[in-house]
């Protein structure tokens, strides 16, 4: 199995030296068709999946955004992205008073406040472990490597501390049964998962706004492009750094919450979540907030809808093998087209 | 007046020492050409001056103030701007938003500078939300100069700005330089065209292996049988 794997990579890297753009022309071409495929499977015979597909991709989107934000500033693999996800979201378990409920949804307003409140301490968080971690490696000419393997400490430091204050347990914001709703097409849905997607959504248009409507955005934009030439611009290049780490902690908060709401809180599941939220970023290309976007939905829908085909062999029909379809889909980007579908070149 | 004056200035990359002594005045609505053979510290020098590169020894002043040692933010703030040889646009903004992060440090209201310097450069007015990177080579380096011209700076540093372009294109750049030079900005330029740039200079110097060979009026150096031996092939 490693031997006919290593020959079909063999193979691949042969016809991509020897055919060169044609090749990456054609990987593209394959890349997207096999993404039409999945959402036309999607739609035919895995509908309830597709829309499970949706909510999960709804929630690595929010990560994945902030890992290519923090990525085209610093240049870095911020692997300690999921731990902070998870984190936010037992700040919000923490900050969760009262119960209630908004409408249909099985939370009332003290989870929105919670959320508000999660939000400002990881944003928080984020600023000052790079005022105490990062800044300093980067002052002393550090490479994107160690950056990226201080980000593991991190991570590693993160997970301690939920095990230690959470313990290692599975907890939920909201005890109790709520049923999910039948929709047309055979489609059953909870009210939380509207949430869910709404927010994201929302956040992302924020997301949106802010980087092509905004000063600040903008010089974001600019760093990511040529940190260089913005330093030599005057911009603030510590200024911008702050507001990248504050968004994307923010999003991760967020994100964290949300996937809280739709399965529950563990502190190990942050670290599991790498591997999906890595493959959307680099799938849309590292560095370009519509990718992460584009490329987390197809590895959220891609996940869920590998389990609902009914075919008698893996990856297909076993729950169990979803982060190997977040892998697959990984090696297959980087085999094809190394740097994303809306990567730069 | 004198607006930027380097005095000895040795400087280079890490270990390795390219000036050895470098001495450069520039006087107030001057055009300095610096040119010199590949690897006289030319590009070494404006680096040096903007501070993106440790001043060793010597001194730098600005308007008669010692600004040795102050990041590019800071020399910004004083009216000094600096348009890189290469990469000297962001090529996934557009057109305007590559000016508007040139005012990054601006808290007024620049929209009509904005307006003003386009209106300096016709040929990418129209394609004002165009992204930078699908701009002409010729296009970019204009896009560069409206850049550096947002702060409305008192003295430019040009590191070879007719670099790569075709020849007509050239002309066209030096002729923009000459206009903002005309509204009241000192410029400093590093060039390989040495012909061309000195003509339209004030003063030049000559630099070899990191240290001062020679100095002049454009004039004088276009005619000096050194000059045009070494650097001008005649």
């Amino acid at each position: 199995m490693v031997r006919s794997l290593t020959r079909a990579a063999a193979l691949i890297g042969w016809a991509r030296r020897e055919y060169g753009g044609r090749a990456e022309k054609a990987g593209t071409v394959g890349l997207w068709l096999l993404i039409g495929l999945l959402l036309v499977v999607g739609v035919v015979d895995a509908r309830q999946y597709l829309v499970t597909g949706i909510i999960v991709g709804s929630i690595i989107a929010l990560g994945a955004l902030g890992i290519t934000l923090i990525f085209g500033i610093l240049k870095f693999a911020h692997f300690a992205h999921g731990d902070m996800m998870m984190f936010g979201a037992y700040i919000a378990l923490a900050a969760l008073v009262g119960g209630g409920s908004i409408g249909p949804l099985s939370f009332g307003w003290g989870m929105i406040f919670a959320i508000l409140v999660s939000m400002a301490v990881l944003a928080a968080v984020s600023v000052a472990i790079d005022r105490v971690v990062y800044r300093p490696l980067r002052r002393r000419g550090s490479s994107t490597v160690v950056l990226a393997i201080a980000s593991l400490g991190i991570a590693i430091m993160l997970r301690a501390i939920m095990l230690l204050w959470w313990g290692p347990d599975q907890q939920l914001y909201v005890y109790g049964i709520h049923p999910a709703r039948e929709l047309p097409f055979d489609i059953m849905l909870k009210p939380d998962q509207i949430f869910i997607v709404a927010t994201s959504i929302l956040l992302m248009a924020l997301v949106y706004l802010l980087l092509f409507r905004t000063k600040m955005g903008k010089a974001m934009r600019a760093m990511s492009d040529n940190a260089d030439l913005a330093r030599v611009s005057g911009i603030d290049t510590e200024q911008v750094v702050m507001w990248t780490w504050m968004i994307g902690g923010a999003l991760a908060a967020v994100a964290g919450i949300l996937l809280g709401i739709q399965s529950n809180l563990k502190p190990e599941l942050g670290f599991t979540l790498l591997l999906p939220l890595f493959a959307g970023a680099i799938l849309g290309g590292l560095g370009s907030p519509q990718g992460a976007l584009v490329g987390a939905m197809i590895v959220g829908i891609s996940q869920e809808v590998f389990v609902g085909i009914d075919l008698p062999f893996p990856p297909f029909g076993v729950p169990g093998y979803k982060p190997a379809v977040a892998f697959g889909i990984l090696i297959l980007v980087l085999l094809v087209r190394p740097r994303g579908l809306f990567g730069k070149t | 007046m004198t607006v930027l004056e380097a005095r000895d200035v040795v400087s280079g990359y890490g270990e390795v020492e390219i000036l050895h002594g470098v001495s450069i005045k520039v006087e107030e609505r001057e055009i300095v050409t610096i040119i010199g053979p590949n690897g006289a510290g030319k590009s070494t020098l404006l680096k040096t001056v903007f501070g993106l590169l440790p001043c060793k020894r010597g001194a730098i002043f600005l308007d008669g103030e010692n600004v040795t040692g102050q990041p590019p933010q800071a020399l910004v703030r004083r009216g000094m701007c600096y348009v890189p040889q290469s990469d000297n646009v962001f090529p996934t903004l557009t057109v305007q938003e590559n000016l508007e992060m040139g005012a990054f440090i601006r808290r007024d209201n620049y929209r009509a500078k904005i307006e003003e310097v386009l209106a300096l450069f016709p040929d990418v007015i129209e394609r004002r939300h165009t992204r930078a990177g699908k701009l002409s080579g010729g296009q970019r380096q204009m896009l560069a100069l409206g850049r550096a011209l947002m702060l409305e700076p008192r003295l430019l540093l040009l590191d070879e700005p007719s670099a790569s372009l075709a020849p007509n294109m050239v002309q066209l750049v030096f002729a923009k330089i000459q206009d903002i030079n005309r509204s009241g900005v000192s410029i400093v330029m590093v060039e390989q065209n040495a012909r061309e740039s000195l003509k339209l200079s004030h003063r030049g110097y000559v630099l070899a292996m990191g240290q001062n060979r020679l100095e002049g009026s454009g004039e004088s150096l276009l005619e000096s049988e050194e000059v045009g031996r070494l650097y001008l092939g005649d």
